[in-house]
């Protein structure tokens, strides 16, 4: 059957290969325009600033050199941030990966009291938000704003992961547990050696996606944080790019304190510390996110069968 | 571990006396959690009282006048903010309608991408096009400054090769920013979108294609008869999340491109909420709107539900 599907392809040639060469063509042009910004970005700050700033880097970079790196790490204020950064991916997605873990573990407990009404109690919060200014002011009542944990306490309990490992719990042999509780194990006991290590695939999902979540939020610095010491990579990166563009735009306009006011902000052109801290802030993404890419996909299947 | 699981039988009833005591014990270990729940998402709703009263922040809302359907009665009155208001809801219902007039796009891109037989091709082109679905729109704008601003490569090009003069205005201006903020949205949403759809096609019974094969389908009729309709209750349940999301456009976008010049362009419902409310002063005005807003959502939601419901058969939430 199969040589025969395949002798026919071949008899199709004539609009079957005018077809495969436009296919590939306009996936292979979006699959660019996807890409060289990244690319675009990291070329430039490898390469000499002056050539640089004249837009002589366009395909291939030139004059190899990481000073632009060894400068923007001095900036002040982008250890913190990274620091900010770093620490609410790692904490934040921690948390919510346990909570997740747990209560979509216990909500498949049909002893549980209540179990359907609580449940429904947190899926609906889904569908509904009472917007910025509430929020804003609830924040400001629990006295979460200008502090660190805002990025995080919000953030540990999401209906969507909830859901996720509850599915994937409702998946294992219920026998594994019900072993467990003849053992005499507690409630607690069976989640950490028997459901935690099931649920590790899923666990991944959830991780992968709330780090990024995490790694990426902006409005919530945005919203709720004014001390500069809080202030997150992404945070830092649009106050970066405002400022060299308001520091751009007075070298214009009066080119007697051009050189200081440069010299003040870095020795950097402010091009070239928009595109350092960019690459800085995307780099750990563009890691990630190929090797876990299996673990996106599988997140969006289980949810789309769910949701 | 074996020998407990036969054993579990006749234990069974002895184990379920003791767990229906220990039920409200569960529940407990979910107290947390519950809490935690409600702090965020139920707690906060007391905030619409705000939008009844004119608030002014340093005082307390005890201090502060009541002043009923005031805010309400300007939304739909004066002269100036009803003016506003059209203009943001048509910002928000072009945003909206341009989204849902390209949602098919996704949908094909998988369809096409499936026709490449070329398996690492293929692939690298599911990974390299998902890519700038996982930055975030500070970098968007970012990446968006490098190449299109006044200084960026793209006029640097074009000016280095003669083709122009002064430097094209693309971020600066307000000529189709709906458009270009449509544009964007697809660059970094389009391959995402399509890996729903991509894992539905790997989903498809092989006998469909090999049936439509003997019959002597091509290619582009396997396309078009069985590939695209079976990919259609998908698309409708993505549609019809769509059209319950019609007003939440999100802000992220929208605040890292606005600027002086497209500010009439860009301001949908959720930035305007954000600059009149923590920009500007008008909290309660913001938080009438907002309030407005979040209502029609959760009603627009339940409508589409219901129609899907009767539609066809199943619900979407």
């Amino acid at each position: 059957m199969e040589a025969n599907t395949k002798k026919k392809k071949k008899r199709y040639s004539g609009s079957d290969v005018s077809f495969n060469i436009v296919n590939y063509l306009v996936f292979g042009l979006f699959t660019l325009i996807c890409v060289y910004p990244f690319y675009y970005l990291i070329i430039n700050t490898l390469s000499a600033n002056d050539l640089s700033a004249n837009g002589m880097i366009n395909f291939l970079p030139k004059d190899l050199h990481l000073e632009n790196y060894k400068q923007v790490l001095q900036l002040s204020g982008l250890g913190t941030a990274a620091l900010v950064s770093l620490g609410r991916t790692v904490i934040g997605t921690v948390c919510t990966v346990l909570a997740s873990a747990f209560l979509g573990f216990m909500f498949t407990q049909e002893k549980m009291w209540g179990r359907k009404f609580l449940y429904r109690f947190m899926v609906v919060t889904m569908y509904f938000n009472a917007g910025l200014i509430p929020m804003f002011i609830t924040m400001k009542t629990l006295h979460l704003t200008n502090t660190f944990w805002v990025y995080v306490i919000p953030a540990i309990v999401q209906p969507f992961n909830i859901i996720l490992v509850k599915t994937y719990v409702e998946s294992i042999p219920r026998a594994l547990q019900e072993a467990a509780e003849i053992d005499g194990a507690g409630i607690m006991r069976i989640f950490v050696k028997i459901i935690l290590p099931a649920c590790t695939p899923i666990m991944a999902t959830v991780a992968i996606f709330s780090a990024v979540g995490q790694w990426n939020s902006f409005q919530d610095t945005l919203i709720y944080i004014t001390d500069q010491k809080l202030y997150s990579l992404q945070y830092l990166l649009y106050t970066y790019i405002n400022q060299a563009n308001s520091l751009a735009a007075m070298v214009k306009n009066n080119a007697g304190s051009a050189m200081n006011m440069a010299a003040l902000a870095t020795q950097q052109t402010p091009t070239s510390i928009r595109m350092t801290v960019s690459v800085i802030v995307v780099l750990p993404i563009l890691f990630v996110y190929p090797m876990f890419q299996r673990f996106f996909v599988k997140g969006i299947m289980i949810g789309s069968v769910k949701g | 571990m074996a020998k407990s699981v036969s054993a579990g039988t006749p234990a069974q009833n002895g184990v379920k006396k003791k767990k229906s005591k220990t039920n409200k014990r569960l529940t407990l270990f979910v107290l947390p959690f519950i809490v935690l729940c409600f702090l965020f998402s139920y707690f906060p709703l007391h905030g619409w009282i705000y939008a009844f009263y004119d608030y002014k922040p340093p005082l307390s809302l005890s201090q502060c006048d009541f002043v009923g359907l005031q805010w309400f009665k300007m939304l739909f009155g004066n002269k100036t903010q009803v003016a506003q208001m059209v203009q943001v809801l048509k910002n928000t219902f072009a945003m909206s309608l341009l989204g849902i007039a390209t949602s098919m796009l996704p949908m094909l891109f998988a369809i096409f991408l499936n026709e490449i037989k070329c398996k690492w091709f293929k692939n690298l082109v599911q990974t390299l096009t998902t890519l700038p679905n996982f930055i975030s729109w500070v970098l968007v704008y970012s990446v968006a400054f490098c190449l299109f601003s006044n200084t960026g490569m793209v006029n640097t090009v074009l000016q280095n090769l003669d083709l122009i003069e002064q430097p094209l205005k693309f971020l600066d201006s307000d000529s189709h920013t709906w458009l270009s903020m449509l544009l964007w949205n697809t660059w970094k949403g389009l391959g995402w979108g399509a890996i729903m759809y991509l894992a539905s096609i790997a989903g498809i019974d092989p006998e469909l294609y090999e049936a439509a094969r003997v019959d002597g389908a091509n290619r582009f009729q396997l396309m078009r008869h069985i590939t695209f309709p079976e990919l259609l209750p998908t698309y409708f349940v993505l549609l019809m999340m769509s059209v319950a999301n019609f007003l939440n456009n999100g802000m992220d976008q929208y605040y890292v491109f606005q600027n002086s010049f497209n500010k009439e362009h860009i301001q949908v419902l959720d930035l305007y909420v954000y600059n009149i409310g923590m920009t500007g002063s008008s909290l309660s005005l913001a938080t009438a709107i907002s309030m407005l807003k979040s209502l029609i959502s959760v009603t627009l939601l339940i409508i589409v539900n219901v129609v899907s419901k009767k539609t066809r058969g199943e619900s979407i939430i």
